[in-house]
Order: structure tokens, then sequence, then C-alpha cells
């Protein structure tokens, strides 16, 4: 090739790469080494301070015969297939709402916003934990409404809806980029179909959810990529309990690397984690290419 | 017309039910704080019987110990100021560097920052951990486990949102420029910057948010109680008293929200729409 013969050139011609190398560096040093570091390192049983001793799939062989990480990865797959949806269809019925000019619409906005500040705080996990406990201020709601209390944190079953409920509140981030999407739509396809006569149900089944379905993949997949990983909510509210019933698989991760040290078998644990979200995004990528519209997309995601 | 005035009332109507049930916790939070201890779970209503402020004042007393929630507070902004300047810095030069030159192996790299972008943090704790553990960052004054990885642009969705602001600015303002005699760090300088503001103010309140917020991070990386930030505090405070002094945790909690709530209230009017919060 021409490069190689023109030193100078060659050099001249990538000299913008300068201003990727921040990010390069970064990529190489913090994601690509602890990546393939952790791949080697599941293969072994690398203690933090202990030692290292190659041990071949033990992990992996463990992994799949430990009925603790079996639970853990279908409690996790459970959380994320349903606090994704639910909040993906809040986010668009509150969009749908809000997709209007009218009087206060910002002020509405705003306020439907305000939660997913919160997003992953501490601080609103707490505020969860003392709204649902024994006695508190859900079942007081609950029992105003001649609703049967529930023992949210205590049961095995409500304990991980607490969790989804928490996440489900904070659906702001999706509902502002639904809500930009819709504003896109061209109104005259509206009206054209209006004209035509198709309700408001059929307007959206048939027009605008197709026309916004390249977004909703989107928020779909980084939605799962983040259930998968959910830790703030069970760590804070319920310590994964009780007895397990929300010990999603980041928790599980965290005891085994940080309160056992057991750093082998945590880069066991990390690679399944890997795998299991790689797997969820592999099929909404190929569900993406048979379901989306994409009038102007270039490909690049 | 009529019927127009009619699904008007019913929007409104239930836009109105709709953002209550969204406050609600946050109203309720508030009234909290104000509550003695034996009344904050007697009833759902949102304001105190007997308004006191005794939870607030025991917020800002010490459990004891080398950290407060005052100190917390402090160490919470030494970590989020520089992070997000860093940020800001790396994520631009990167998102320009992609969207507006070409060079030698960047659809490869392209498809690298891409994938990034689903691969999850919690996949890299324990090798990062154990990488920082080698450099002896753990426990770093200057917390940097938390800022460097964000320095080199870590946070790849920023990234990728910012590219797709620089794609939608015509190339030929670049070429004015140069013609201008702009080198490429002018044109992005006096051009290009200025015209992306408000979405470089996203995601800047984003990377603030997202830092102040963050509890996995320090949770690893601080170990001595006097360098904790407010997340890690608040878990403290919860489990030292949670089950009687409930008003203190939540005024804690209190204390936390509202300078996120007020940043973003203030940045609002100067972000873009379409960008809020896409992490977690």
């Amino acid at each position: 090739m021409k490069q190689t013969k023109n030193h100078a050139g060659f050099l001249r011609r990538n000299r913008h790469f300068l201003y990727i190398l921040p990010w390069l560096l970064g990529f190489l040093l913090f994601r690509a080494i602890p990546m393939i570091g952790s791949l080697v390192c599941g293969f072994t049983d690398f203690h933090l301070f202990r030692g290292i001793r190659h041990t071949g799939l033990m992990n992996y062989t463990q992994i799949i015969q430990n009925s603790e990480v079996l639970r853990s990865i279908g409690l996790t797959v459970k959380f994320a297939c349903i606090s994704v949806p639910l909040r993906l269809c809040a986010a668009m019925l509150a969009a749908l709402l809000l997709n209007r000019a009218v009087r206060g619409i910002r002020t509405f906005r705003t306020l439907y916003y305000l939660p997913s500040i919160l997003g992953g705080s501490v601080a609103a996990a707490v505020l969860w934990k003392a709204m649902f406990r024994d006695g508190g201020t859900v079942n007081a709601i609950l029992t105003a409404l001649h609703l049967p209390a529930v023992t949210w944190l205590a049961d095995a079953h409500a304990s991980l809806w607490v969790i989804i409920l928490l996440r489900v509140w904070e659906f702001g981030a999706p509902m502002l980029m639904f809500l930009a999407a819709l504003q896109q739509i061209p109104q005259d396809l509206l009206d054209a179909a209006k004209l035509d006569g198709a309700g408001a149900v059929r307007c959206f089944f048939r027009i605008r959810l197709p026309m916004i379905s390249a977004v909703v993949f989107y928020n779909l997949m980084l939605g799962f990529c983040a259930a998968l990983q959910e830790f703030n909510a069970p760590f804070v509210i319920t310590s994964g309990g009780p007895r397990g019933a929300t010990t999603l698989f980041s928790l599980l991760l965290y005891r085994s690397a940080f309160t056992a040290n057991e750093m082998g078998f945590a880069c066991a644990l990390a690679w399944i984690l890997f795998l299991l979200t790689a797997a969820f995004s592999g099929v909404f990528l190929l569900l993406r290419r048979k379901l989306v519209y994409d009038p102007d997309e270039e490909g690049a995601a | 017309m009529k019927r127009n005035t009619k699904s008007a009332i019913l929007r409104y109507f239930i836009l109105t039910i709709g953002a209550f049930i969204m406050i609600y916790p946050l109203l309720w939070l508030l009234g909290a704080t104000f509550r003695e201890n034996a009344e904050i779970f007697s009833s759902a209503g949102i304001l105190p019987k007997h308004p006191v402020t005794e939870g607030w004042r025991n917020a800002f007393a010490s459990y004891g110990g080398q950290i407060s929630l005052l100190k917390a507070l402090r160490n919470t902004y030494l970590i989020a100021v520089p992070k997000v300047i860093l940020t800001l810095l790396s994520v631009t030069l990167t998102a320009y560097g992609f969207a507006r030159f070409s060079f030698t192996g960047k659809k490869l790299l392209t498809a690298l920052l891409f994938a990034t972008l689903f691969l999850p943090q919690t996949v890299l704790y324990v090798p990062q951990f154990v990488l920082f553990h080698r450099l002896g960052w753990i426990d770093s004054a200057h917390y940097l486990p938390l800022i460097v990885p964000a320095a080199l642009a870590g946070d790849t969705v920023l990234v990728v949102m910012l590219m797709q602001f620089f794609r939608g600015i015509p190339r030929t303002y670049d070429e004015a420029a140069r013609l201008d005699g702009c080198n490429s760090l002018q044109t992005l300088h006096y051009i290009l910057i200025p015209l992306l503001r408000p979405v470089l103010i996203s995601v800047g309140v984003l990377q603030l948010l997202w830092t102040v917020n963050d509890y996995m991070g320090p949770l690893l990386y601080v170990k001595t109680p006097a360098r904790y930030p407010l997340s890690v505090y608040i878990k403290l405070s919860m489990d030292a008293d949670s089950g009687f002094a409930w008003n203190r945790v939540l005024a804690i909690c209190c204390i936390a929200m509202l300078p996120q709530i007020l940043v973003y209230f203030i940045a609002q009017r100067f972000m873009t729409p379409e960008t809020g919060g896409i992490k977690e």
C-alpha cells in the first residue's frame, strides 16, 4: 500500500488520530486488558491474599452445579424481563400523554422526570425501604383502599417486586427519548390516517410505534444491559433477602469477589454475566433487523 | 370543539393523577423528615401532625468517627467536580475525532466504541479492582480509580451521544473555518463547541448525577471513613439507625437529593430535551 512507502505521509494522514488517543488508552487499560485478564483469571483459583493456581474449568463446573448461582441467574433474568418492559410501557404512556403542545406541559414533563434524577442512588433506595417496610406507607395506603397489606420485604415474591417498582418509577430517561422521537413523526402522516378513519389506538400501533421502533429497541437493549447488573437496590433495600429471594447476580458476584475474596470464581461469574448480556443483546439485534423501520440509519449501532 | 375541551380536561386529569403518583414518594419523604419517629409510619399522609426539626438537626450531628454529613457531601463533590470537567474534555475530543476525521483502523475502533456501550460495568469490577490494587490506587486520596477512567472518556454513552450531535452540524462550517485559517483544534474551540453548548451542558449534568448517585465505585475503592462520599455515608447511617431514628436517615436522604434536583432545575433550561439520562 501507499502508506508504507511514505512514512511521513502516513503520520500526516492519521494526525487526527490524536483526538481519540485518550479514549483508546482508556479502552485498552480499563476495559480490554481487564476483560482478557478476567477471562484468564476465571480458569484459576486466584485469591486476593493467597495465591494463584491454574484450575482449568473447575470454576465453571462449580457454577453449573451450584444451585445458589443458578437460582440467582433465574432471578436476574426474571427481574430484567419484568422490570424493563414495564418501565418502557410506563415511559411510553407518559410520553404519549405529554406529546401535546398544551399549557403547562413542561411542568408535567419535569414532574414525571423528577424521580429519575435520583437514578440508582442510595437515597432513593433508602426511601423505598422506608415506604415498603412493615407498617410502612405503602401498606397504609393499601389499608385505606381496603386492600390486604403485604409484608413486602419479608415475602419472597413481593420483595423482588419492591425493586421492580423502584426501577419502573424511574422511567424518565426512556420517556424523554420516546418523546423526542414521537415529535419527529410527520404530522401529515397522522392526519392522513385520521382521515382514513383510524382511531388513536390504531394510529399508535400502525404508525407511531413502528416509526419510533429504533428508539424502542435501543432502550430495550440498554435497559436489559442495566437490569442484568442491578446492584444498588437489592443491596440497600433487601441485602439480597429474604432467604436469597432478591440475590441478583451482581450481588452474588460482589460477595464472592469482595467478601470471600475469591477473585477467580468471581471472574468466572463475571464472564457468565457477560455472556448472558451478550445473548440478550444478540437476540434483540436479530429481532431489530426484522422489526425495526429505519428511514435514515447509517448502520452505526 | 366541545369534544376537544372534553378530551383536554380528561388529559389534564390523567396527567395530574400521574404526576401526583410520581412525586408522592418525594413529598412523603419531605414530610417524614419533619415528623417524630413514632409518627413517621402512622399514616400515608404528607403533612406531619406535630412538626419537629429533630430529624434535620440530628442529620448534621456526627455518628462519631471521622466522617460527618458535611464532610461526606464535600467528598462527593471532590470526586464529582474533577470527574465532570475531565469527562467533558475527553468526551468532546473523542467524539470530535470519531465524527469528523478519518484515520487508519477507524472502522474497527468505531465498532469497539459501540460494543463497549453494551459491555456491563459489573463484568469489569473484579479485574479493574485487581488492576487498581496492583497500581496502589485503592483508597487513593485523590479518588484515582473513580476519576481516571472517566478522564480517558470511559463513559462511552456520552461519547456516542455527543457524536450524534457533531454529525448534526454541517461540515461546511468546518470548511469555512479552515478557509479562514483555523486548524482543527481551533475549529472545535471557536465554531463547534459554542454550537454544542446545550449538549455539553447535558453531558456535564448527566455525569454529575451519575457520579453523585454512584455507590458501587466508592464502596470498592474508598476504604478510609474520612474519605467516604455521601452515597456510602447514607448506607452507613441507614444501617446504624434503621428501626429507631428514621427521621434522621430520611433527612440525610433529603439533603443528598436536594443539590441534584437543584442542579437539574437550573441546568434544564440550557439542556437539549432529547438527552435526559440514558445510563442508570
